[in-house]
């Protein structure tokens, strides 16, 4: 029979990932990151999602954008041509210590994401004189 | 002589989609010309009712006022560009991977339409483009008389 494959168990990717609730497709936004002195500036373009969509987290050190994108459609008219594919986006960096976690800006406009990650300014390291008793 | 007409579709469309990729990539490889979007920019969705065609982008971080949208009969040319983030003195990247650049995309439409009355909307970087079919164009409904 064609069908018997659906009753074959599916062998886990080793180590095992994380699934999505949701069967829709994930896309990885396309960033630029900027250095600039005293913080890192990073631009991804995420079209179709806008402030009430995106949701941007900083756990220990790992930075996720996460924005959630609702399929197209029209009433009364049907897609005809499709080049496009909708989905979500999604995408996590590593980031340093350095970045000052209360002071994270993030600016949704025109479907760019916008975040200014400042650094903590560096202690200067203190010198510790030392005496003769 | 124009782009892609509206009129592949079914399992053509993934096929004809890779093709046109691997062309614009072929393309880019061996024009030399650096950083600037392909010829097949901005990828384009249609939906098709009735009396109207609605053609939508994905054009992010574009300044909708130096986004040119003209019509032509059936032909609809959506052209712009999209500037790169101007660095200052001291600031570097880390990574590069949007595309910025000129872009002009042509697309045949299933019929003529009434280029006075086409509607554009810029939002969340997406450019929808409401086209509405010429009243010359749309279909006339014949009665048959007996004799």
């Amino acid at each position: 029979m064609d069908n018997s494959v659906e009753y074959q168990k599916r062998p886990a990717s080793n180590p095992a990932e994380t699934e999505r609730t949701r069967n829709r497709k994930v896309y990885v936004p396309k960033v630029d990151i900027i250095e600039t002195g005293d913080a890192m500036v990073m631009y991804a373009d995420i079209p179709g999602a806008d402030e009430k969509t995106v949701d941007v987290t900083l756990e220990k050190s790992v930075l996720t954008i996460r924005g959630t994108i609702a399929p197209q459609e029209f009433a009364g008219r049907s897609i005809a041509y499709a080049e496009y594919d909708v989905g979500d986006y999604e995408r996590s960096f590593t980031v340093s210590d350095e970045v000052d976690r209360d002071r994270i800006e993030a600016v949704v406009k025109n479907g760019v994401l916008k975040l200014v990650l400042r650094k903590i300014p560096q202690i200067e390291a203190k010198k510790i004189t030392v005496r003769t008793e | 002589m124009f782009g892609p007409g509206i009129w592949r579709l079914g399992g053509m469309m993934d096929s004809v989609r890779e093709l046109q990729r691997m062309q614009g990539e072929m393309n880019r490889v061996f024009s030399g010309i650096g950083r600037s979007l392909s010829q097949e920019a901005p990828s384009v969705n249609a939906w098709v009712g009735e009396a109207d065609v609605i053609v939508a982008a994905e054009l992010p971080g574009v300044d909708p006022g130096k986004v040119d949208i003209s019509v032509v009969g059936d032909t609809l040319t959506i052209s712009g560009s999209r500037e790169a983030e101007k660095l200052k003195e001291g600031e570097s990247y880390h990574r590069q991977e949007r595309d910025f650049g000129r872009f002009s995309r042509t697309i045949q439409l299933p019929f003529h339409v009434e280029a006075g009355k086409v509607e554009a909307k810029y939002s969340r970087g997406i450019l929808k483009i409401t086209l509405p079919r010429a009243e010359a164009d749309k279909p006339r409904k014949i009665a048959v008389s007996a004799e």
